[in-house]
């Protein structure tokens, strides 16, 4: 076995115990509830044989170890349980939205990663220049802004002032293609503006931190272009951090896309996460959490992956 | 002072906005009683009404004036970030300095801990425990300073490990010194400057955090004047063409530039990093 299959291996056994770990955590959140869900369902109306009875039914009379295992089984097969607000399945309260919660991530994920990938090689390269220094001042402002304040500016605009876009995205099942990129273009916008400043500042700073080291001089004293300089011998190196900053962005995406779906009324996971919560809809926000949770462990995994194979010093046996 | 005065000449402009900016949300957030034309509660006139003489900024959605909810929102805002970011350093800083002093068992425990936490985006963590303990503002400065400690917790860690290290830590266990005694004489002092650059860091990010958990209704309950939920509440006089609420969401952008801009300031003296 090589170095890499080993190392690949070895974060794959690891990542999988975080699920298992994470996934337990999420089942076991509910346990800190005063009283339990039975009593939390049926609220005022609780007598002592009603909360046995629906205690029963729900099978929260079962020992913990059984329950979890109970859960963790109904959901390998896509049973995510019931909604505690309206009694319905779970699933089928998720599955449009979190295609929807996906589209708009995606959107705004094409543009802003070439973008900022672009705009952080030309900072590193035109390194204290003006272009450089503006970028930084504009880069660690929009970091400052709250996602909603974007989005609201972007509404007076380009929604309210000018009426090209549609301060609200109303997205059905039966929206085609075209429409549905044509609405959603102002959150994916704001989206966009979020992660373009943090993808650049990490990229900049990736390959100012390469650029001092002798490899990259050498390259340059034998007369190779500053084309090829950063093309060839600072990339290649620089691609594991890259790809790190740009899956966290995108892990990021997951988490702001929540605020971005309530600004414009966007049909996502986000909101009915947000809507969830304020009803204290367990199941609903178990179900989320976990699906998040999964998709950010996963990207991650990936990262740390693509960093482990894209290493140019462990390609060579010892 | 003379000192004083030549750390404040070497200031960037950048940082000197930055001290300003935050003195006067200070200012403001002490004296707010004082400052404001009327109380935060109190309903003064019709809904949305438009900026006069009056009421300068208007009124909000249940005609209240918004200029003294704004100041009132600054107290509210910072303040309970402020808290909330002062527990989370009080948590993070001494489970992070036990983990170093202690190593072994304990580090490992509390490290292993803290990746699981951290294994889980902050937001989708801060949502669920607000389900599970229901919104108010107790209970949102200590999810939010749980779940934030565990990233000071991993700098004091690191910081510290360099510190437990040294000669003079050494010195202090051979003469008998008490665990309590060489974490707050010998090894806090020590690990003080990369930790207050990062009480700034972690402040805006708690700042934002709690600003979107209000926007989104969940955080800061009214009717406590605060700035996130002044915009969700008022939101559709935007599309009107009304500026009037993101005036609350600007102030919110304001201070987290300021910070940012002193906090990069710090670090670059600090590091003494050039970039």
């Amino acid at each position: 076995m090589t170095q890499i299959t080993r190392l690949v291996l070895q974060r794959l056994a690891l990542g999988f115990v975080t699920l298992l770990i994470v996934s337990v955590l999420i089942f076991w959140s509910v346990e800190l509830l005063p009283g339990d869900a039975a009593q939390e369902i049926l609220g005022q109306s609780a007598t002592p044989e009603t909360v046995t009875a629906l205690r029963h039914h729900l099978g929260l009379d079962q020992p913990p170890m059984t329950r979890y295992a109970h859960w963790l089984q109904g959901i390998t097969h896509g049973d995510f349980g019931t909604s505690i607000a309206n009694g319905r399945p779970v699933l089928q309260l998720i599955t449009g939205r979190l295609g929807n919660t996906l589209f708009l991530a995606a959107f705004a994920g094409i543009i802003a990663v070439p973008l900022a990938l672009m705009l952080g090689i030309m900072a590193a390269l035109l390194r204290n220049s003006f272009f450089d220094r503006a970028a930084g001042i504009f880069t660690l402002t929009a970091i400052s802004f709250p996602e909603f304040f974007v989005a609201y500016i972007l509404t007076l605009f380009l929604s309210v002032k000018l009426g090209l876009f549609p301060s609200i995205s109303n997205i059905t099942p039966s929206t085609d293609l075209a429409e549905r990129v044509y609405r959603s273009f102002l959150p994916a916008l704001a989206l966009t503006l979020a992660i373009t400043a943090h993808i650049m500042r990490m990229t900049r700073a990736a390959l100012i931190n390469l650029f001092s080291l002798p490899y990259i001089e050498m390259a340059r004293l034998k007369g190779a272009s500053p084309g090829r300089v950063v093309m060839v011998h600072a990339l290649r190196n620089a691609l594991a951090p890259i790809v790190n900053v740009v899956v966290l962005n995108l892990a990021y995406l997951i988490t702001g896309v929540v605020i971005v779906e309530v600004v414009f009324v966007y049909p996502g996971v986000g909101r009915l996460l947000v809507d969830s919560v304020s009803k204290r809809d367990l199941p609903v926000v178990q179900a989320i959490c976990l699906i998040v949770s999964i998709t950010y462990i996963l990207l991650n995994l990936f990262a740390d992956i693509v960093s482990i194979v894209s290493n140019p010093r462990l390609m060579h046996a010892k | 002072m003379t000192t004083l005065t030549r750390t404040l000449k070497g200031m960037p402009p950048t940082a000197v906005f930055g001290v300003a900016i935050i003195t006067i949300y200070v200012l403001v957030a002490i004296f707010a009683p004082m400052l404001a034309p009327y109380s935060e509660r109190a309903v003064v006139g019709g809904q949305y009404l438009q900026w006069s003489a009056e009421h300068w900024l208007g009124t909000d959605n249940l005609g209240r004036d918004m200029l003294s909810r704004l100041i009132f929102g600054a107290r509210n805002t910072l303040a309970i970030a402020f808290f909330a970011t002062a527990l989370a350093f009080a948590i993070g800083t001494v489970a992070g300095l036990l983990a170093a002093t202690l190593g072994g068992m304990v580090d490992q425990a509390l490290s292993r801990f803290v990746d699981i936490i951290m294994a889980v985006p902050g937001l989708i963590f801060i949502l669920l425990l607000l389900t599970i303990f229901g919104t108010g503002v107790g209970t949102l400065i200590a999810v939010i300073a749980i779940l934030d400690s565990t990233r000071v917790f991993r700098l004091a860690r690191a910081v510290a490990l360099g510190i437990v290290a040294m000669d003079f830590v050494e010195a202090a266990r051979v003469r008998g010194e008490g665990l309590l005694w060489i974490m707050r004489r010998e090894i806090l002092p020590n690990a003080a400057a990369p930790l207050v650059a990062e009480f700034g860091m972690r402040f805006c990010f708690v700042f934002l955090t709690i600003a979107s958990l209000s926007f989104l209704g969940l955080g800061i309950q009214p009717p406590l004047a605060d700035w996130g939920s002044m915009v969700r509440e008022n939101a559709t006089l935007i599309t009107f063409g009304d500026i009037t609420p993101l005036l609350p969401a600007a102030a919110i952008a304001l201070i987290t530039v300021a910070v940012n801009f002193v906090v990069d300031w710090i670090l670059h003296k600090v590091s003494g990093i050039k970039d």
